[in-house]
């Protein structure tokens, strides 16, 4: 039951905010984190009971729950958590608070239906990594969909219109898509075996001719690469991320793009492990694509945010690269890289909200030398834009070493040239910080330091991606076991070397 | 006829009367609650006297009607719309000028007409069905008779109709020289034989198709609909878009369901085509608009095309997704309406984009109906429209329908563009904050019920589809 819990509270949360939130604008903030927080509680008593500890080593569920939803249809209300789910549930609680708090001056108009927008978002992505059914990982999927429209259209910047249409549009025509392949593999099954169900677990068994697996893949492959998002897909994400307000940007860039990742672990390597091999090569090539491009058009940017968010791209790249090479390695890496880059551009993406908020613009040529004014918000900013060229000590050097290592195994050239992408980071990240922190000062304007508020929130999100970085195994740990029974089935499967190097 | 017979008619039977009872008591006393009352009363009656009559079906009440569980139904749900359309209907007729009351013997003789309609097994009882809707229809549309365009579209469904009417009699006819019956049942040859029968059965198919499509306003028999929705009131334009469709609707599915329409047979080719070009057609047309109502009714076209997939799909899960689908449209496409209707003036409808800018923030409520309604058509989680989508979608995969599902897959794309442009303009930041005007109490609660369907549906639909699958059965 403390599955549903952990579901309905952000839900409810967001209900009083906007019920009760509607006149005191305080006190919708107030709701919207202490729901957060009994959630964060929730989900550490599930974490630390005896029967999750002996779940996490063998990666069995940590929780489950299945009760019929729609039985007519075959639908269960299924939830279980493993591993690799709670990290990500961790990740979306910690940075659903971190989006409340950043949020807490920018946004001002209708901050109740604001705060209703975002509980609503991290409802659904809490049910995305917790459902086992895919019906309603399906609702789930859509479900996150609309409220992110609303953050973007409502209080997002000067272009949010065109932005949060693109944006529907894209990741909805990708959903559809993934309704087809559902629909496609519950008939498979049921004409298989008689019995029609949505449920993940007795899918997973489906026996299917080399051709349907293929077709009913790439309706999935093609829904999480254009949310992940992968090259010829990733024309939304810089419209998006750079219209949207600063914590619609955290959310997208955290996890919203995480929720691709965590289908093709999930879903795609598991359900179809033959089909996922065969294309295994081209979505590794699609992924170095990723990386180098994202890289070079971040070069390119002169708004600060769209820089951002082609990083994003860069990095998204990586996760791809993980998931495809296969191995033990490359998958913790991705998953890796998944928790440590959502920290770190969505401490990126709050840098640049601080600063759109005080000086009005995103636009670097109208920004430098705040290291005078502004100490604190420059040192923030270096930590972060070093953890995203992956320097040694933060959590994102971590993830892409080990997402390399593992590429190497499978692929020389390819990680060859995926390497070249830190290489890219070093140039683009400190050709951040030269030009804003360093530098001439161009804004007339005092630069206010960070306050108190800002002060903690960066100083936790530092401390954070530097335990990530210092202290990997802990995470490692929990999510290894979960990715045992995924490796098995995975393109490049290849056990014996590959345990040392996690373990 | 006995007595069991005449239960199973109770609800048909209740319907005739209310009409003569309320044109009584406008005779005698001319009072637009009274009406109002009556009439709602009336059909209360009908839906309460649908349980008992479903003691006693399967029953073929003379050759012309079957009352069944398909029939019965299709009739609850157009007895529940009609009720949502005179509770819409009161504020609305209330600020018009004119006589009110005949407004409600109107659409309670439709009412009848769609009754007819689902129960029909005979082509006489159809064809009484579709006249009784149409004769109604046409003085409902132009029941504004000071308002120009509330005349054209009146004039203009007058002579369509009367040419679709001549269309499906012309048919039955030649049918009926090849069969030598009017019983759908016995007009019933397996198509796959086509090609053994004389062209003029054929060409009777065809014509009474294209009779029927000019009802359902499915590609290329829909040019009338986006003049008619926009000219007629706001209330009969819902009532066309759901009661109107619904019951032809019932109708086709009765009449092609008793033959073999798979394979490569005539029909099966119509129908393809005639789904594919109104999803395509009605989707494309509607990014083109800028009114409110030509929007509804093109994406109400695109509905259709959504609709005849279950037609062609086979199964069971086929009739379940289609009364589940039409139950949704429903509800969508009355609160869609109904948010019009409740928004009009007296001088002119609420139709323009620019009538609601910034609605969210003048009446949060209705705007958040107005959004779970345009969520339903776009058929997005949550809503009755995302479960019917996923049925009709499952349905079509089901039977290996798989152009029609990617067409599917495609328009549902397509059609949330211009969704989504309503509801940027509801929540645009509007500078005049004034207030809008208040909400008369019967529309409000009408919406609201239909918002509360719309959503329980959407999340526990269990219920409703464990009732519809008993209604098949049978």
């Amino acid at each position: 039951m403390i599955l549903i819990w952990l579901l309905i509270i952000p839900l409810l949360g967001g209900l009083a905010a906007w019920f009760l939130g509607s006149k005191n604008t305080d006190r919708a903030r107030w709701i919207s984190l202490a729901a957060l927080g009994l959630d964060t509680v929730l989900l550490f008593r599930l974490w630390s009971s005896e029967h999750a500890r002996n779940a996490l080593d063998h990666g069995a569920w940590l929780g489950e729950l299945n009760k019929p939803w729609i039985p007519q249809l075959g639908v269960g209300l299924h939830l279980a958590v493993d591993g690799l789910s709670l990290m990500l549930i961790a990740l979306t609680l910690f940075l659903g608070i971190v989006s409340v708090i950043c949020s807490w001056t920018e946004v001002r108009e209708r901050v109740g239906f604001f705060h209703f927008n975002l509980m609503l978002i991290l409802s659904g992505i809490l049910g995305v990594f917790m459902t086992l059914d895919l019906f309603l990982f399906y609702f789930f999927w859509e479900l996150m969909l609309i409220p992110m429209y609303f953050l973007i259209n409502i209080w997002g910047h000067e272009n949010r219109v065109y932005a949060s249409l693109k944006f529907f549009i894209f990741t909805q025509a990708g959903g559809l898509l993934m309704l087809l392949s559902i629909l496609g593999l519950y008939f498979v099954h049921g004409r298989d075996t008689g019995f029609y169900t949505f449920d993940y677990s007795l899918l997973m068994g489906t026996t299917m001719s080399p051709a349907v697996a293929m077709w009913i893949m790439l309706g999935f492959f093609i829904a999480f690469i254009v949310k992940l998002p992968a090259v010829p897909f990733h024309a939304w994400l810089p419209d998006a991320h750079t219209e949207a307000p600063t914590a619609g940007s955290v959310i997208l860039a955290g996890l919203l793009l995480k929720t691709g990742a965590y289908g093709l672990i999930r879903f795609v390597l598991p359900l179809f492990s033959a089909a996922a091999a065969v294309i295994a090569p081209a979505a590794m090539i699609l992924a170095v694509i990723g990386i180098i491009y994202g890289a070079v058009l971040a070069f390119g940017q002169t708004d600060l945010k769209r820089l951002v968010a082609y990083t994003s791209v860069s990095h998204m790249g990586f996760v791809l690269l993980g998931i495809f090479a296969g191995n033990a390695a490359s998958l913790s890496g991705a998953i890796f890289q998944m928790i440590a880059h959502g920290v770190s551009t969505g401490a990126l993406f709050i840098l640049v909200g601080m600063i759109q908020e005080r000086i009005h613009t995103r636009e670097m040529n109208n920004m430098g030398g705040f290291w005078s004014h502004a100490p604190r918000l420059s040192g923030v900013g270096l930590v972060f834009a070093l953890a995203s060229l992956g320097l040694p000590g933060f959590g994102n050097f971590v993830a892409e070493f080990l997402i390399l290592l593992g590429a190497y195994r499978v692929n020389i050239a390819v990680a060859a040239f995926a390497a070249s992408g830190l290489v890219l980071a070093a140039i683009y990240s400190l050709r951040i910080v030269q030009r804003v922190f360093h530098g001439k000062i161009h804004s007339t304007m005092k630069l206010a330091d960070l306050s108190l508020r800002e002060t903690g929130m960066m100083a936790i999100m530092i401390l954070v991606i530097l335990w990530l970085g210092m202290n990997p195994q802990p995470v490692l740990n929990i999510t290894g076991p979960a990715l045992h029974t995924i490796e098995c089935c995975a393109p490049h499967h290849n056990p014996a070397p590959m345990e040392r190097d996690v373990k | 006829m006995n007595i069991a017979d005449l239960t199973a008619l109770s609800p048909f039977i209740v319907l005739t009367i209310t009409p003569v009872v309320v044109m009584l008591a406008i005779s005698f006393y001319r009072c637009h609650e009274l009406t109002v009352i009556l009439t709602l009363l009336g059909l209360v009656l009908a839906v309460a006297s649908l349980p008992s009559a479903a003691r006693h079906i399967p029953r073929e009440v003379t050759p012309l009607l079957i009352i069944d569980g398909f029939a019965l139904y299709y009739l609850g749900l157009i007895l529940t719309a009609a009720i949502i359309v005179s509770a819409l209907s009161y504020s609305y007729v209330n600020i018009h000028a004119g006589h009110r009351e005949e407004f409600y013997l109107l659409l309670l003789l439709a009412t009848l007409g769609c009754a007819v309609l689902t129960a029909a097994s005979h082509f006489a009882s159809l064809f009484l069905g579709v006249e009784i809707l149409s004769v109604s229809l046409y003085a409902l549309i132009a029941y504004l008779r000071h308002n120009e365009r509330s005349v054209e579209a009146g004039v203009k469904y007058l002579i369509l109709a009367a040419v679709s009417s001549a269309f499906i009699l012309f048919g039955m006819a030649l049918v009926y020289a090849e069969t030598g019956s009017l019983a759908f049942n016995r007009t019933g040859i397996p198509i796959s034989s086509v090609d053994l029968h004389p062209v003029s059965l054929t060409a009777g198919f065809a014509l009474i198709i294209a009779g029927l499509g000019f009802k359902l306003a499915v590609v290329p028999f829909h040019m009338w609909t986006p003049d008619v929705y926009e000219g007629a009131p706001a209330p009969v334009s819902a009532f066309i878009a759901t009661a109107s469709k619904g019951a032809v609707f019932a109708v086709v599915l009765r009449y092609f369901s008793l033959k073999d329409i798979h394979g490569q047979s005539a029909q099966f080719l119509i129908f393809t085509s005639t789904a594919i070009a109104s999803m395509f057609f009605g989707n494309l047309l509607a990014l083109l608009q800028n009114n409110v109502k030509r929007i509804l009714a093109y994406s109400s076209i695109s509905h259709l095309g959504y609709l005849l997939i279950t037609l062609l799909a086979v199964g069971s899960m086929a009739g379940t997704a289609a009364a589940f689908y039409l139950t949704a449209y429903f509800i969508t496409t009355l609160g869609a309406f109904g948010v019009v209707t409740v928004l009009s003036k007296e001088d002119r409808d609420a139709d323009g984009l620019d009538d609601y800018r910034g609605l969210a923030w003048k009446h949060p409520w209705l705007a958040a109906v107005f959004t779970a309604m345009l969520f339903s058509l776009a058929g997005i989680p949550l809503t009755a429209g995302f479960v019917g989508k996923f049925y009709i979608a499952a349905a079509g995969v089901g039977s290996h329908l798989w152009l029609l599902t990617a067409v599917l897959v495609i328009n549902s794309a397509i059609g949330l563009y211009y969704y989504l442009r309503i509801i940027v303009v509801l929540f645009t930041r509007s500078e005049t904050a004034s207030d809008g005007p208040s909400l008369s109490f019967s529309g409000s609660s009408a919406l609201a019920i239909l918002a509360f369907l719309l959503i329980s549906l959407g999340i526990y639909p269990g219920p409703v589809i464990d009732l519809i699958r008993k209604a098949m059965t049978f």
